[in-house]
C-alpha cells in the first residue's frame, strides 16, 4: 500500500556544492560522543579518562532514564572528557587503538523475539537512542508507547545527501531493521520517501506503509510529515527513526554487534572535493576537511545541514543524528552599504533583491555565507512565515507565545505538532534576524518541564 | 571606504560604555549601520540568512513614496499660482516646483528632526538599535498635511504621535496604530479650524479663488466635483501634499506590490469594500444627499482614499497579521471610508478615521481568525480522545 502527499508550501534553497556519488573512505582516530545532540539528557559517565573502551561499551547513561545507554563507536582509550561552563560536559572522546574489539551482545531472530526483547537490546546496544518521540524531539522513555512510528526516508534540506546512495548495499539490514523496529508499535509503521527520488529499496514487513511525499524543503521534516498522515493530539507520542539508523539496529540483529559505520555526505560550496564519505559515528571531521576545503576566508564548518545544523570547527565531531556535513562561508565582514546596494548575487527570497526575482525563473546555485545581513528588529512584517510554512499552525501567532511563555496558548496554537527545525526556514527569511528556533526550542523547553513527556 | 570604516572604528571606542559620549551610542550606531551591513554572522539557528534586513524595506517604501513627494511639492506651486490667476504658461515649471519645494522641505525637516530626535533617545535609554520605521512615518506625515500646516503645530503632532502612538508601547512593531495617521488625527481634532474648510489646502491662497477640495465640495451639497476626472485623477486638485495625484500614487503602489513590500490582499481589498459601499449606497439612492448617488469611482479619486489604501492601511505592524485577516481588515477600511465620507455631517475625509478605527480592530480580526485554527485543533483532539 502506499500514497503520494503532495506538500504545497515551502522553499528550496538551491546550494553549490552538492555531494558527488562517490563513496571514499577516511583514516579517522578521534571520535566523540556529544551529550548535548540529545534533547533533555543529563548525562552520568560510566568510564573515565584513560578507561579502555570496546565498541558498544557504554561511555554514559541518561540521568532521567537510566536504561537508556551511549555507547562507544569505536575501540580504544578515552582520551578526554571536555567540560564547559558550569562543568557541562561537552563530548568525550575515544583514541582508536584500531583493533576493533566488540562487545558481543547475542544475535536472534527478530521474527519470532517479543517487543520486551527487542527493547532490551536496543537499550543495551545504545541503538534506542536512535528513535525520537515528538513532542519535544527526545530519546523515548522505553515503557512508553507510540501510536505509530516514522521512518524517516529522505531529506528535502539544502544539499541533502541521497539516500540511495547511504544505503547502498544494506537491504539486508534494512530488511532486519524495519522488521525490529515494527514490533516497537501497535500502531502504523510508515516509511516515508520522496517520489522525486524513490528508494530503490523498500523492505517488506506486514504492516509497514510507505508514503511518497513530493514538494519544497520542509517537506521532509518529520511534523510535516505528521501532520499529513497522522496529527499528533495532546497527550499522544509519535516515534520517528532515520532510515539510516534503521540500517544499523538491522545490523545490530544480524551481527549481534553495534556496527557504528554509516556514510555522511561532504557538501558545500567551500569544499574542494565534496562526496560521500565511509566513517563511523562521531568520527573527528579534520581528516575529511584538511586540504579539502578554500582557506581564503574564514568557513563555517557546520555538522548537518545549513538550516538547523551544528556550528563546530575543524576539531569537531559530527553529531550523531547528521547524515551530513557542509562547509559555508562565515562571511563576518562588512559590507559597505550593503543595504541598498542591487545585490546582483546575495540569496534573498524578496523581490527587492534580482535573486528573488531570479529564482522563479530558474534554479540557479546561489553563493551563501553566515553574515546576518542585518541587525536584530521587532518583528514588523507579517505574512511572510506562512510562504515556506507548511504545517497548519500559525507561526508568527506560535512563536509569539514561545516569548512570553505562555503556555496555555503555545498548546492551543499546537506546540506538540512542531518542532525547531521547522521554523528554519522562517527564521532564514526574517527580515527582524530574530532568533526563532532559539525561542521555539525553548518554548518546548518550558512545555516539556511543566507538562512531562 | 576604508577612511569611513576607520572613521567609525575610532568613533566606536569613543562611545563604549563607560566613556563620556556613551549617550550617542546609540546614534552612532544608527549611522554606522547605514554606512556598513553589520559583520555578526549567526550565533543559533540557521546558518545562512535573507539578505533582506529591515532598512532595505523601508527604504523601498520611502522610494515608492517620492512620486507623490515631487508631484506634490509641484503641485503646491501650481495650486498657489492658480490661485493667484496666474497660468501655467506664464510661471514655467521651475518657478511652481520651486515654490512648493520651498514649502514642503521645512515640512520635511520638523518632521524627520523632531520624529528622529525622539527616536534616537529612547533607543539609547532602552539600549537597542534605532529602528527604521520613523524613516517611513516622518516622510508619510508631511504628504497627508495640508501645505500650509504651521510648523510648530506640526512639530507637536509629530512629538505626540511618536511618543503617544508609539514609544509607549514600546516602539517600532509595537503600536497598534498607525503613527502616520495619529500625527494626522491630533492636527485635526487639535486645531479643527484650522485644519478643515477651503483655507488650508492651498498655499499662500488668494482670498477671492475658492480652494475647497473636491471632498469639501461634495460635503457642501454639490452634485459632482467640479475638478475634472482627469484632474483628480492626475492630482492637479487641492488636497494635503501627497494625496492629489492618484498617478504618482499608483507608480508607488507598483514598486510595493512588485516587490512583496505592501500586502495586495490588503489593498485589493480596501477598493473592493469601498466599490462595494459605493454601489450600495446608488442603489439606496437619496433626493436631499447628492452624495450617495455619486459613482462609486470618485471615492478612489477625491482625497485621501488611494494615499492611504496603498501607503497606510498596509502598514504591516497595524493591520491585520493574518492573511484571512487582512482581507477583513481592508474591506471595513473601504466600507468605513466611504461611510464615513457619505453620510457623516460632520468630517469631510473618512480615509484616516476608517483606517485608525480598523487599526483597532486589527487584533480582535485576528483573533477570530486564530481562534478558527485553535477550535479545529480542539475538537480534533476531542474527537481522538472519544475514539479511545
Amino acid at each position: 500500500m502506499f500514497n503520494v502527499i503532495k506538500v504545497k508550501k515551502g522553499l528550496d534553497i538551491p546550494l553549490y556544492g552538492e555531494a558527488k556519488s562517490e563513496i571514499r573512505t577516511a583514516d579517522v582516530d578521534l571520535y566523540a560522543l556529544k551529550p548535548q545532540d540529545f534533547t533533555a539528557i543529563t548525562p552520568k559517565l560510566l568510564v573515565e579518562e584513560g578507561d579502555r573502551v570496546l565498541r558498544g561499551t557504554p561511555l554514559f547513561f541518561a540521568k532521567e532514564k537510566p536504561d537508556v545507554k551511549f555507547v562507544s563507536p569505536v575501540s580504544g582509550v578515552v582520551k578526554a572528557i571536555v567540560r564547559g561552563e558550569k562543568r557541562v560536559i561537552e563530548c568525550i572522546v575515544v583514541e582508536a587503538d584500531g583493533k576493533d574489539d566488540t562487545v558481543d551482545f547475542g544475535s536472534f531472530d527478530v521474527k519470532s523475539a517479543t517487543r520486551e526483547q527487542v527493547v532490551e537490546k536496543l537499550l543495551a546496544s545504545g541503538c534506542w537512542t536512535f528513535i525520537r518521540q515528538r513532542p519535544y524531539s527526545l530519546i523515548p522513555n522505553p515503557a512508553s508507547t507510540p501510536k505509530c512510528i516514522i521512518i524517516k526516508g529522505f531529506d528535502s534540506a539544502p544539499l541533502a545527501p541521497d539516500y540511495n546512495t547511504l544505503l547502498k548495499g544494506e537491504e539486508k539490514a534494512l530488511q532486519i531493521g524495519t522488521e525490529a523496529v515494527a514490533k516497537l508499535t501497535e500502531g502504523k509503521l510508515h516509511l516515508n520517501a520522496s517520489n522525486k527520488r524513490p528508494l530503490n529499496f523498500v523492505p517488506d514487513c506486514d504492516r509497514l506503509q510507505v508514503n511518497y511525499f513530493e514538494g519544497k524543503h520542509p517537506c521532509g521534516n518529520v511534523s510535516v510529515q505528521i501532520e499529513k498522515l497522522d496529527p499528533i493530539n495532546k497527550g499522544e507520542r509519535v516515534w520517528y527513526i532515520d532510515v539510516n539508523d534503521v540500517v544499523t539496529i538491522g545490523k545490530l540483529f544480524l551481527t549481534g554487534r553495534y556496527v557504528s559505520d554509516k556514510t555522511v555526505a561532504l557538501t558545500g560550496q567551500e569544499v574542494k572535493n565534496t562526496g560521500y564519505y565511509r566513517i563511523k559515528r562521531g568520527a573527528l571531521l579534520e581528516p575529511l576537511l584538511a586540504g579539502n576545503v578554500n582557506t581564503e576566508h574564514h568557513l563555517r564548518i557546520i555538522s548537518g545541514n545549513v538550516l538547523t545544523g551544528t556550528k563546530t570547527d575543524q576539531n569537531g565531531f559530527i553529531s550523531h543524528y547528521d547524515n551530513q556535513i557542509t562547509v559555508i562561508n562565515e562571511g563576518d565582514n562588512y559590507e559597505f552599504l550593503g543595504w541598498i546596494l542591487p545585490g546582483f548575487k546575495k540569496f534573498s527570497v524578496n523581490r527587492t533583491f534580482p535573486y528573488g526575482f531570479l529564482r522563479l525563473l530558474c534554479k540557479k546555485p546561489v553563493k551563501v555565507d553566515a553574515n546576518l545581513h542585518g541587525g536584530h528588529r521587532a518583528f514588523v512584517f507579517t505574512g511572510e512565515f506562512e510562504k515556506v510554512f507548511p504545517l497548519n499552525v500559525y507561526p508568527l501567532q506560535l512563536i509569539k507565545a514561545c516569548i512570553i511563555g505562555d503556555i496555555d496558548q503555545m498548546e492551543q496554537l499546537g506546540i506538540y505538532e512542531v518542532d525547531s527545525e521547522d521554523f528554519a526556514l522562517c527564521e532564514v527569511i526574517d527580515a527582524s534576524k530574530t532568533e526563532i528556533q532559539k525561542i521555539i526550542k525553548q518554548g518546548l523547553e518550558l512545555m516539556r518541564k511543566e507538562m512531562g513527556e | 571606504m576604508k577612511t569611513i570604516r576607520k572613521f567609525f572604528d575610532n568613533l566606536n571606542t569613543k562611545v563604549e560604555k563607560g566613556k563620556k559620549l556613551h549617550c550617542l551610542k546609540s546614534t552612532v550606531d544608527a549611522f554606522e549601520s547605514f554606512a556598513f551591513v553589520s559583520k555578526d554572522t549567526a550565533k543559533s539557528g540557521a546558518h545562512l540568512r535573507d539578505a533582506i534586513d529591515m532598512k532595505r524595506a523601508m527604504s523601498l517604501v520611502i522610494i515608492a513614496l517620492v512620486p507623490s513627494l515631487l508631484f506634490g511639492m509641484f503641485n503646491v506651486g501650481y495650486q498657489h499660482f492658480i490661485s493667484q490667476g496666474q497660468t501655467f504658461a506664464e510661471v514655467g515649471f521651475w518657478a511652481v516646483f520651486l515654490y512648493g519645494f520651498l514649502k514642503v522641505l521645512p515640512l520635511l525637516v520638523v518632521s524627520y528632526v523632531v520624529g528622529l530626535g525622539i527616536e534616537f533617545t529612547f533607543a539609547q535609554f532602552r539600549g537597542h538599535e534605532v529602528n527604521e520605521g520613523y524613516l517611513v512615518t516622518g516622510m508619510l506625515i508631511p504628504l497627508i498635511c495640508p501645505p500650509d500646516v504651521p510648523l510648530w503645530q506640526l512639530a507637536i503632532a509629530v512629538a505626540f504621535a511618536v511618543i503617544i502612538g508609539k514609544e509607549i508601547f514600546g516602539g517600532t512593531g509595537m503600536n497598534f496604530l498607525n503613527p502616520a495617521l495619529v500625527a494626522r488625527a491630533f492636527l485635526f481634532f487639535s486645531y479643527p479650524s484650522q485644519m478643515s474648510g477651503d483655507t488650508v489646502w492651498i498655499a499662500d491662497k488668494a482670498d477671492a479663488f475658492s480652494g475647497a477640495t473636491p471632498l469639501g465640495e461634495m460635503m457642501t451639497g454639490a452634485i459632482s466635483p467640479h475638478s475634472s476626472l482627469m484632474d483628480m485623477f492626475l492630482g492637479f486638485i487641492p488636497g494635503s501634499v501627497g494625496e492629489t495625484s492618484v498617478v504618482a500614487i499608483l507608480l508607488g503602489a507598483a514598486l510595493l506590490l512588485l516587490t512583496g513590500i505592501a500586502s495586495w490582499r490588503i489593498m485589493l481589498s480596501v477598493f473592493v469594500g469601498a466599490a462595494a459601499m459605493g454601489l450600495t449606497f446608488n442603489w439606496i439612492g437619496s433626493s436631499d444627499n447628492s452624495y450617495m448617488n455619486l459613482p462609486f469611482y470618485y471615492h478612489y479619486l477625491m482625497g485621501g482614499f488611494m494615499f492611504g489604501a496603498v501607503f497606510m492601511a498596509t502598514d504591516p505592524v497595524t493591520s491585520s497579521q493574518t492573511n484571512k485577516g487582512k482581507y477583513v481588515y481592508g474591506l471595513l477600511i473601504g466600507v468605513m471610508a466611504v461611510l464615513i465620507r457619505v453620510v457623516n455631517p460632520a468630517y469631510p475625509e473618512g480615509m484616516m478615521l476608517s483606517i485608525l478605527l480598523m487599526n483597532v480592530f486589527a487584533p480582535l480580526i485576528d483573533y477570530f481568525v486564530v481562534d478558527g485554527n485553535v477550535k479545529r485543533r480542539m475538537k480534533r483532539w476531542k474527537v481522538e480522545i472519544k475514539e479511545k
